[in-house]
Order: structure tokens, then C-alpha cells, then sequence
């Protein structure tokens, strides 16, 4: 009997696999009665969404089904777009106080040549606990270092590391020292309120490290052009530093203090670099500037304490409320591999400390994606747009929201995960 | 000269950061029109909470005001017992007495902190109440406190002597030092494996039994009628005193555990031994052995789901308290942490969607239980006629992600008000602003 029983599981669980694996290859799928918060343009209080090739075919409140569609009631549900993680280490560390499993530090300071994607974990047990949250997509930073390499935008969904690549070439990361070093854990709030000292002097550093660079290009392709002219010898650090000074691609510079921020501001433009800031705790202190130069920020984890107490005890919590109002573009970042799924969390604490809950929504997608030029493709619920959508039974920033269906590129996400796996082997007991 | 530096940096908190209390209170408030959620007692959609000398003597509609006691409006407002932090390690002075693996007699509550900043951490996030505790240094640590968060008192005054005496225990990576590399010179400290954090343990209170059998031969030789003439007590011993207590019930055991099989196994040694545990903490694989936790009537002390930053913790999964919570464990979740102790309300809030709990059962997590594995449910954990005034006013539910706390109360008197914090940073944000020589303050 019971030999029968797990040959029938068995066969289900081979069936289910199969039948996944079918649906793999979409064709149209219609999300009927569902409550449409499309983050770009007015919400639909009953509306329908089509999928058809993994994008949106068409959504609004009178949009026919068409016959033989996969029809999904989302009556009582909400259809928000994906969500966009802007800063996180997923895939690059499993278990943080195990070095077998962290891939995010390379040794040394200058590392334009280390890639995210190239080292990405692709079945990271964290994905799909993220994923399974409504998360869709996320930048992988390399991080250490002054220079730590080049982050990915990645799908939260794929088979590969390859195949999860939205843009294998994020942006380059920079990292400019923290106000107080370490975090708020265990014992906390004792951390010295010193502004280091040296932002300035790494930025200068950096300069002289680009001035290099280009000169090694006009060397290079100086004697590209004319066989007489001695071929400079291959330097890796500046080949890997070009696509960042040519502007291919953003510097994500992680800056901190209201000093260092004033600084990376005059950086970036005398570099004459795209750029987007990570962290900014004391971006309120020149939001004006911020917002002047129009350089995006992504924010690092509202998890901490104020970085020096005179900031007041909800600095961390009220400087996305205050940047937005200055006209800043932001957005939120979880900036963890094991916490990725607390991305929403984020959004909702700073709107709990006077960021309008609008603008909480569009910072954990529609900016997110701007931010990483992917808004073509990604960030809202548009016609054209990649079908990526989070059907939930409440605010999906809200702790108790339950996530009910994922879909990525039009495919309907698996949302069981390492947490689910464990509970249901022991709920077995 | 560097000691200033920190009186310094406490003016400015005092300046900046919060607001002293209300002394002239004296322990007397009135909350008007606020829901009421007094977590034993049901919902109060439109209530008032009478305090008078720091006990709540009234819950209910239309309270009338006594004459000059302090009237807060709470309408809009949802009023909830001081949040009660299970484990933590602020306003200490010292942890982890991690030079020897058998520490008993290194009692954190001869090293209170009343200066430390974390108090003011907390009060922000509505915490009124914090188990703080030795460190997971060592099999055997030292005795814990319960302290309140009355930032300003002296350390005397934080004490809550009403609190079951608990005694740190921990076991797993942290006691193995498995982290931690052996420098050259120095020698790997004794326990390196579960079997021997297992078997210290054991050995101490064979030690301990066997002291207390030594004191107990002289006490009954002493009080004889004719005593031999030579009689000479036994050696007095400040660690074994300890376990002794532990042995008598005179105290309870906290353990710092993460996997199934080390905690299954503390609780053969409490059989064995014969003293109870209180509660478990971490205790990330507590979902594997719901039952057994739940049949030994022992609670858990977790946090929500801050997982994977060890291997002992890579099978933490979030449905670990609500889970637990459902089958019957006695769950409160803790923040281990000088900040995660001001978003609490947000880690319960988890356990709705990871487990399935109800807003109800949620807030229980981290007031009433708490406050029933600290042995202080008769005071405090619920708002109750009677217990005392330890209160916290959040702006909306404090189980929604967009909410905040506004006023932290304790016994009556206000040590956080949110609205003096802005009104003072205002106020200095204007003198700073005010055109006084060579411009204001940066």
C-alpha cells in the first residue's frame, strides 16, 4: 500500500515536472479579474492582462480573451509588475560566514576585471525564496575593494547563469569608504561618528588610475593604426576600466557621507561618467546637488543604525522621503543575498517616514529599471513590456502579502523554495 | 584624550535623538481614543488606557481625565504593550566571557550599561522591555538580566528584580569556535566538537552535584547536636554555586541553540540533571522537532528570518516560528541586535505570511510571550488593570509595514515621543540655519 502510494507521488511528481516543463513554452495566457497596479499609468480596478511570446500583449479593462488562451482568475488578487532588486549579492554568496560559498570579494583593490555574471550560482537556494516574494529581476554587485568589478542584471529565473542575464554588464562598481565602519548587528550602536578621512583621496586615486587608462588607449590604438609604433604591453585593469570611461556602461559608486557625495559629484563630472550612487545614508544632507547633477541613487539597506547619531535616530528611514521630494530618482536595494526577499520591506519602512507610497512602489521597479536602462523592457505593467507580474492578495509591500503566481518573460515561475521544501519534509512528521 | 568623546557623543543623543522623560508625570497618563490592543484582552476599536503611578488602573471607553494628569490623544492611533525583546546584549559593558569555556560566575548584570545608546535604539521601535544577555561564547556563560529601557535612570533603576534568574547556556559553531582561527601559539579551546560541548556540560554539573552532596554532608554534620571536632566546610566555589542554583530551581536555563540534535540532547542533560530550561534560542531547526519542544512545555526565542550567515543556520527557514507557534511552542521572536531591536513589530509581522499566524498571534510574539519566558507575564506583556503602564502608541497597525512607533511609555512615564524629537530638530535646525557670525552649525 504504501510502496503504491509513493509510486502514485512519484508519478505525480514526474507528471508535475513534465507538465512545468510544457508550460514552458507559452502561449497566450489571459489574467482575467484581476485588480491591475501597472506603477506607469492609472490602476485598473478589473482588468485583464494577455501574455502572449513572454510579453504583454495587451491589458486594460476591456480586453477579450481569446479563445483558447490559458485563462488565470485573479479575482480578489492584485497585478503588480516585478520587482527589481538594485543592489544584492545574489547567487555570488550562499552562506556569508562560510568562505567556500562567498564569491563576491575579490582579493586586492582594483578588480574591473571581476564579473558577476561569470561566477553567478545560478541555483542559489536564495533565488527562488526572492523570487518567490515577488522579486523578478536583480543587480548582482561584486563588492569590496576600490574597485570591485562589474555587476549583472539578472532574471530571477533560468537554467543558466547565461540564460538569467537581462545585462551581463550592469555597471562598474566603485566603493568609497562607510561613515562608521561595520553594521548595526550584534551589540550595535557603538561605532565611533567619524566621517573618514580618505573619500577624497581615493576619488583623486581614481583619477589618476583613468588618466592612465586613456592614455593606454591612445597608445593602443595608435599602433593599431600604424604597424611602426610599439604595441603598448596588454594591461587588463585599464582594457577592463575603457567601457566604463567611454561611458558603455554606469559606475555604481557606493558612497556615504554627505562629504564623499559632494566629492563623487564633481567626480563624475569631471570624468565625464554616467553614474548612479549606492548607499548615500547622508544623501539628504545634499539632495539639492543630487538632484541637480541627476545622478540616480540606489539605496543600501535601511537595516541599520543612523550613521552618526546627529543625523537623528530615523535618518536611514526618512533620507529616501527627503531625496525623492528633492527630485532625486531612487530605488531600493536589498543589498543581501539571504534578506533579497525583504527588497519590498525596504520601500515600505521609508514610506512609513514620509515617502509617498506611490513613489515606494516605482523605486523598487519602474526606477530600478530606468535606473539600469531597461525600462524598454522592464518595470511596469505596459503593453510591449516583458510579462513580468506578481499576482498577491494585498499591498505587495506589506510583511503579510502572500504572493500567489510569479510570471518571468511570460512564464509562470516555480515558487517553492528551500524555506517550502524544508517545511513540508518535516511537516511530514 | 579620548575619553570625552563619549559623554560628547551622549549629550548630543539627548539633544538630537530623543527627548528625556516626562518626570512630572510621576507615572500618570491618560491615552484617549486610540485602539486598544491589549493582546489578552481583545480590541478596543475606541478605547482609553488610565495610568496612575505607573500601574494601569482603567481600560475603557470615555475616561475621564483626573485633574492634572497628562492626557495623550491617541485618536487614529493603535495603542499596544511595550514590546518586550527576549534576547538581546545592549547596555552591557561586556558579553562574552569567552577566555574559558566554563564562565558561570561572569554575571552580566555586574556590568549594566545605562548609557548606552541602543536603550534609545530600542525605545524608538517601542521596545519597553529587553532580556539582555551573556554572550554564545561559551558552553556554560553567566547569569543574564531583564532589564527596562528607562533611558536617563541609573542602572539600579532598569533592573526588574520580579524577572526568573537565567543562566546562558550555548552550544554548536559558536562554542566549537569553528569560525574562528587558532593563532600561532595559542591552542585550540576544549570543546572543538558538539560531543565535547555535550559532555562539559555534563561534567560541570556532575561537578555541581557532587559540590552540592560536599555541602550538604557538612551542613548536616554541622547542625548536629555534637559535631565532630574537626569538621572543616568544603572549598566555597563561585561556578559551582552557580550550577547549584540551576540544580535548587532557583534558576532557569536560556540555550543558545541552532540544529535539532544539540538541542534534543540539552534536553536529556536538563532530565538528567533535573533542572529546567526556559528556553531555547536561535534554535533555527526548532520546526524539525516542533514536538518535542511543545511537549516539553520549553519556548523558543528566534528571530524572524535572518538566516544562511553560518552553516548551523543554512536550514533556517522563515516558516521556523509560526510553524513552531502553531504546534503549540511557546514562540517569542528576539533581535540579538542593537538595531534590529527597533523593527521587531516588522520581523512578527512575518510570521502571517510565514506560518500563517493572525495579527493577534503575531503581536503575541513579541509582548505577552516574551513576557511569559521571562517570568514577568504578571506585570507586564499585555495591557491589563493592574499591570504596570508599559506602553507603546504606533500611527497604524503595528503589524503593517508602513507603520511606526510614535511614544514609547514606561510605568507611565514618557521616554520616547516622536513629535519632541521633531519639534527639537526643528528647533535646531533653525538655530542652525539663524545667521550668527560666520554661519550656523554644519
Amino acid at each position: 500500500m504504501t510502496r503504491r502510494a509513493l509510486l502514485i507521488a512519484l508519478l505525480i511528481v514526474v507528471l508535475a515536472a513534465f507538465a512545468s516543463a510544457q508550460a514552458k513554452t507559452p502561449g497566450v495566457i489571459a489574467i482575467i479579474n484581476a485588480r491591475i497596479i501597472p506603477v506607469v499609468g492609472g490602476e485598473i480596478p478589473k482588468g485583464t492582462i494577455l501574455i502572449k511570446d513572454g510579453l504583454i500583449a495587451a491589458i486594460g479593462a476591456d480586453i477579450d480573451v481569446p479563445p483558447g488562451a490559458e485563462v488565470v482568475d485573479a479575482t480578489g488578487l492584485r497585478a503588480y509588475p516585478g520587482m527589481i532588486d538594485g543592489y544584492s549579492s545574489l547567487g555570488l554568496v550562499e552562506v556569508s560566514g562560510v568562505a567556500a560559498t562567498v564569491d563576491n570579494r575579490e582579493t586586492g583593490r582594483i578588480n574591473p576585471q571581476a564579473r558577476a555574471l561569470e561566477a553567478i550560482r545560478y541555483d542559489s537556494m536564495h533565488i527562488p525564496i526572492a523570487r518567490s516574494n515577488g522579486i523578478t529581476a536583480a543587480v548582482v554587485a561584486p563588492a569590496g575593494g576600490l574597485v570591485s568589478g562589474v555587476s549583472c542584471l539578472l532574471r530571477l529565473d533560468g537554467w543558466t547563469n547565461r540564460a538569467m542575464s537581462v545585462k551581463a554588464a550592469a555597471a562598474m562598481h566603485i566603493e568609497l569608504p562607510g561613515i562608521r565602519g561595520g553594521r548595526g548587528g550584534f551589540g550595535g550602536g557603538r561605532g565611533a561618528p567619524q566621517v573618514r578621512a580618505d573619500g577624497p583621496a581615493l576619488l583623486a586615486e581614481l583619477k589618476e588610475l583613468f588618466k592612465s587608462a586613456r592614455a593606454y588607449e591612445k597608445r593602443r590604438d595608435a599602433a593599431a593604426k600604424n604597424r611602426l609604433l610599439a604595441l603598448p604591453e596588454y594591461n587588463e585593469t585599464y582594457e577592463c576600466l575603457l567601457p566604463l570611461l567611454k561611458g558603455e556602461m554606469p559606475a555604481m559608486i557606493s558612497v556615504h557621507s554627505e562629504r564623499d557625495i559632494r566629492a563623487a559629484i564633481v567626480f563624475v563630472r569631471d570624468e565625464n561618467l554616467k553614474a548612479v550612487f549606492f548607499g548615500v545614508e547622508q544623501g539628504f544632507k545634499a539632495a539639492d546637488e543630487l538632484s541637480k547633477a541627476g545622478i540616480p541613487v540606489v539605496l543600501g539597506s535601511l537595516y541599520d543604525l543612523p550613521p552618526v547619531w546627529e543625523d537623528g535616530y530615523d535618518a536611514l528611514f526618512r533620507n529616501p522621503g527627503l531625496l525623492a521630494k528633492a527630485g532625486v530618482k531612487i530605488a531600493f536595494s536589498s543589498s543581501s543575498a539571504s534578506a533579497a526577499k525583504d527588497l519590498p520591506y525596504h520601500a515600505a519602512k521609508a514610506a512609513a517616514f514620509g515617502l509617498d507610497k506611490t513613489e515606494a512602489l516605482k523605486a523598487v521597479t519602474i526606477n530600478t529599471a530606468e535606473i539600469f536602462g531597461v525600462d524598454k523592457t522592464m518595470g511596469s505593467l505596459e503593453k510591449g513590456k516583458a510579462a513580468n507580474i506578481v499576482l498577491a492578495d494585498n499591498d505587495i509591500l506589506e510583511h503579510r502579502t502572500n504572493i500567489r503566481k510569479v510570471y518571468i518573460d511570460g512564464r509562470e515561475a516555480d515558487l517553492s523554495s528551500r524555506y517550502t521544501e524544508l517545511l513540508e519534509k518535516f511537516k511530514k512528521r | 584624550m579620548r575619553k570625552p568623546a563619549l559623554p560628547c557623543l551622549l549629550g548630543l543623543c539627548l539633544l538630537t535623538a530623543a527627548a528625556l522623560p516626562a518626570f512630572a508625570d510621576r507615572g500618570d497618563l491618560l491615552i484617549k481614543n486610540g485602539t486598544i490592543l491589549t493582546v489578552t484582552k481583545g480590541v478596543i476599536a475606541k478605547g482609553d488606557v488610565l495610568v496612575i503611578g505607573g500601574i494601569i488602573k482603567q481600560i475603557g471607553e470615555n475616561i475621564a481625565a483626573p485633574a492634572g494628569v497628562r492626557v495623550v490623544d491617541a485618536a487614529g492611533r493603535f495603542v499596544l504593550p511595550g514590546i518586550i525583546d527576549s534576547h538581546t546584549h545592549i547596555a552591557l559593558a561586556g558579553t562574552n566571557e569567552g577566555s574559558e569555556a566554563i564562565t558561570p560566575e561572569a554575571d552580566v548584570g555586574t556590568v549594566i550599561n545605562a548609557d548606552d545608546t541602543s536603550i534609545l535604539t530600542a525605545l524608538s521601535g517601542g521596545v519597553t522591555m529587553v532580556h539582555t544577555m551573556h554572550g554564545s561564547a561559551n558552553p556554560i556563560g553567566g547569569p543574564n538580566v531583564v532589564l527596562k529601557t528607562k533611558w536617563g535612570r541609573p542602572s539600579e533603576e532598569l533592573v526588574v528584580r520580579e524577572a526568573l534568574p537565567t543562566l546562558k547556556f550555548a552550544l554548536g559553531e559558536n562554542v566549537k569556535q569553528s569560525g574562528r582561527t587558532v593563532q600561532p601559539g595559542q591552542t585550540q579551546r576544549y570543546p572543538a566538537t558538539r560531543m565535547g560541548a555535550n559532555a562539559i556540560i555534563r561534567r560541570e554539573f556532575q561537578k555541581a552535584r557532587n559540590y552540592m552532596e560536599q555541602w550538604d554532608r557538612y551542613n548536616k554534620a554541622a547542625a548536629a547536636k555534637n559535631p565532630p571536632k574537626n569538621l572543616v566546610p568544603p572549598r566555597q566555589d563561585l561556578r559551582l554555586e552557580v550550577l547549584a542554583e540551576l540544580l535548587r530551581g532557583n534558576m532557569v536555563a536560556r540555550c543558545h541553540s541552532y540544529q535539532a540534535t544539540e538541542t534534543l540532547e540539552f534536553m536529556e542533560l536538563a532530565k538528567e540533571f533535573g533542572f529546567k530550561i526556559a528556553c531555547f534560542e536561535h534554535i533555527w531547526e526548532g520546526y524539525k522537532i516542533a514536538d518535542e519542544l511543545a511537549a516539553a512545555k520549553i519556548g523558543i526565542s528566534v528571530f524572524a528570518d535572518s538566516w544562511a550567515y553560518k552553516m548551523e543556520a543554512a536550514e533556517g527557514i522563515a516558516y521556523d516560528a509560526g510553524y513552531c507557534a502553531k504546534r503549540g511552542v511557546l514562540v517569542s521572536i528576539n533581535s540579538d541586535s542593537g538595531e534590529r531591536i527597533r523593527r521587531l513589530f516588522n520581523d512578527a509581522a512575518k510570521t502571517m505570511k510565514y506560518g500563517g499566524l493572525s495579527e493577534e498571534e503575531a503581536l503575541k510574539l513579541i509582548t505577552i510571550n516574551p513576557a511569559i519566558q521571562l517570568g514577568v507575564d504578571r506585570i507586564v506583556g499585555s495591557l491589563e488593570v493592574g499591570k504596570q503602564g508599559d506602553i507603546a502608541i504606533f500611527n497604524e497597525h503595528p503589524m503593517s509595514a508602513y507603520t511606526r512607533c510614535d511614544m514609547t511609555i514606561i510605568e507611565g512615564d514618557v521616554y520616547f515621543d516622536r513629535d519632541l524629537v521633531l519639534k527639537e530638530r526643528e528647533e535646531a535646525a533653525k538655530k542652525a540655519a539663524a545667521p550668527r557670525g560666520e554661519g550656523g552649525v554644519s
